[in-house]
């Protein structure tokens, strides 16, 4: 029978959870690594036990961490995120340039194929990749070196590089999102890199729908389906049927079209979840009511999901990287909150429970679906 | 033989207990210390000072005998309670933050 194995980033540690194909009782390991911040933890395709985190804190850096036993024991690997050549300047929240200074990896994202091939997006934003396991960590420059570089200015989480996706049917073809300077996609393996933004439009920049500076949240992609793109940017729900080329949006019926995550359901291309929030500086749900949005229509026409959820007096958020869905039929989905809760779906969102209800702040959601 | 405190977190990460201990060839300065405590536990690379500046982490402290060496040279010599191994030099994660 499969199992899913659901990975937890919180403010202070990383957190395990396990259950059968059911998903009704779940196992919870952790805290690994606690009193540090895990912004990011993923395990690879190719070997599901293989898992990799990003351990950090304000105190004493980046440390990477590598599993082999899917969580059980963990080593500390390579650590050294160095820019490749003279790293220049981004732009500073005034406007004036700012050296490029590595803080932290906010996302790891292990290669389709090989279990020791990883790329981890950084603060600031950078691409970096090893190709043994963790060891070792090279830039790859040529995002950088896109021509915009000097003109990224970073939101209020700092410049970070916090969404990568791989193009399952194309090698060669990888999507980025940068806050707050929007997407980019290379198409020759990360040699050279296009701003993907058309059809953004953010009021916070001066051009509204200038070729960089919009600050994407998150980008989402069904595997079945890669040119197809979803994306909560900071306000607005986007959707690209020409991978990036173009943006229109989608936000439709959404109470308000802020937000952090975006997912699509394993199953249905067209099903994609978000989790409305009710301003950039009300880092809240609506009405104190948490609700989950469904659109089974690739965007426009959402519905709440809201059973089991708390409809009152509820005033968490949800960031980023935390939502997920397993690949088990009917398709899970998991969130967790600032909180600490993580909630649970084994039924597509139709009912919601909570798997955890007092960790630290959740940062990072993964789930792994497992043979067994 | 020098003796070197860490705060629990890098303890922890280096999987020991208590103080631990390293050899110093030469002049006997934070700096060499610093390598020396690099060398032993790797591990430690880029957690008390930057890996490509080398430069203390602004929330990472350095005393020994009542001193604060934080912004000492350093290639400075240590004091001789530390170089003699009366007195650790203490590697401390700063008060600040939650």
């Amino acid at each position: 029978m499969s199992r899913v194995r659901v990975l937890v980033g919180t403010r202070k540690g990383a957190f395990v959870l396990e259950s059968d194909g059911k998903r009704q009782k779940w196992d919870v390991s952790g805290p690994h690594f606690g009193g540090w911040e895990v912004y990011h933890l993923k395990g690879s395709p190719a070997d599901p036990n293989r898992l990799y985190a990003s351990q950090s804190s304000g105190w004493f850096g980046q440390i990477i961490q590598r599993s082999n036993d899917g969580g059980k024991t963990w080593e500390a690997v390579g650590n050294t995120f160095a820019y490749d050549g003279v790293p220049g300047t981004h732009q500073w929240y005034d406007g004036t340039p700012h050296p490029w200074e590595f803080k932290r990896v906010w996302h790891l994202e292990p290669s389709l194929t090989d279990p020791d091939t990883v790329y981890a997006g950084v603060e600031d934003a950078a691409l970096f990749r090893t190709t043994d396991g963790g060891q070792n960590w090279s830039e790859m420059p040529g995002l950088r070196g896109h021509g915009s570089g000097p003109r990224w200015q970073p939101g209020a989480g700092g410049l970070c590089l916090h969404t990568l996706l791989l193009d399952p049917s194309n090698a060669k073809r990888m999507f980025i999102a940068i806050s707050a300077a929007g997407a980019f996609r290379t198409d020759d393996g990360g040699t050279t890199w296009l701003p993907i933004n058309r059809g953004l439009k953010s009021e916070g920049i001066p051009n509204e729908e200038a070729e960089v500076g919009h600050c994407v949240h998150r980008i989402a992609m069904h595997r079945s389906r890669p040119s197809v793109l979803f994306m909560q940017k900071h306000w607005d729900v986007m959707r690209s049927d020409n991978a990036g080329d173009s943006w229109t949006e989608v936000s439709g019926n959404l109470p308000t079209d802020f937000g952090f995550p975006i997912d699509v359901h394993a199953h249905e291309p067209d099903t994609i979840y978000v989790v409305p929030i009710k301003s950039d500086s009300e880092h809240y749900p609506p009405d104190g009511r948490l609700r989950v949005y469904r659109s089974r229509t690739g965007g426009n026409e959402w519905e709440a999901l809201t059973n089991g959820l708390p409809q009152s007096n509820c005033y968490v958020n949800v960031l980023r990287d935390a939502m997920s869905v397993d690949s088990l039929d009917k398709c899970g989905i998991y969130f967790g909150t600032s909180g600490g809760q993580v909630y649970g779906s084994a039924d597509a969102g139709d009912t919601w429970s909570a798997i955890v209800r007092d960790l630290p702040p959740v940062v990072s959601v993964e789930a792994q679906t497992l043979d067994r | 033989m020098i003796r070197v405190a860490l705060p629990a977190h890098l303890r922890n990460l280096a999987s020991v207990d208590g103080e631990v201990v390293v050899d110093v060839a030469g002049s006997v300065t934070q700096r060499t210390v610093l390598d020396a405590l690099e060398a032993r536990y790797p591990v430690l690379s880029g957690t008390i000072r930057d890996h490509v500046t080398l430069k203390r982490r602004p929330f990472v402290r350095f005393f020994a005998c009542g001193q604060d060496l934080s912004h000492e040279p350093l290639d400075a010599l240590l004091p001789e309670d530390v170089v003699g191994g009366k007195e650790p030099y203490l590697i401390v994660g700063a008060m600040a933050g939650g």
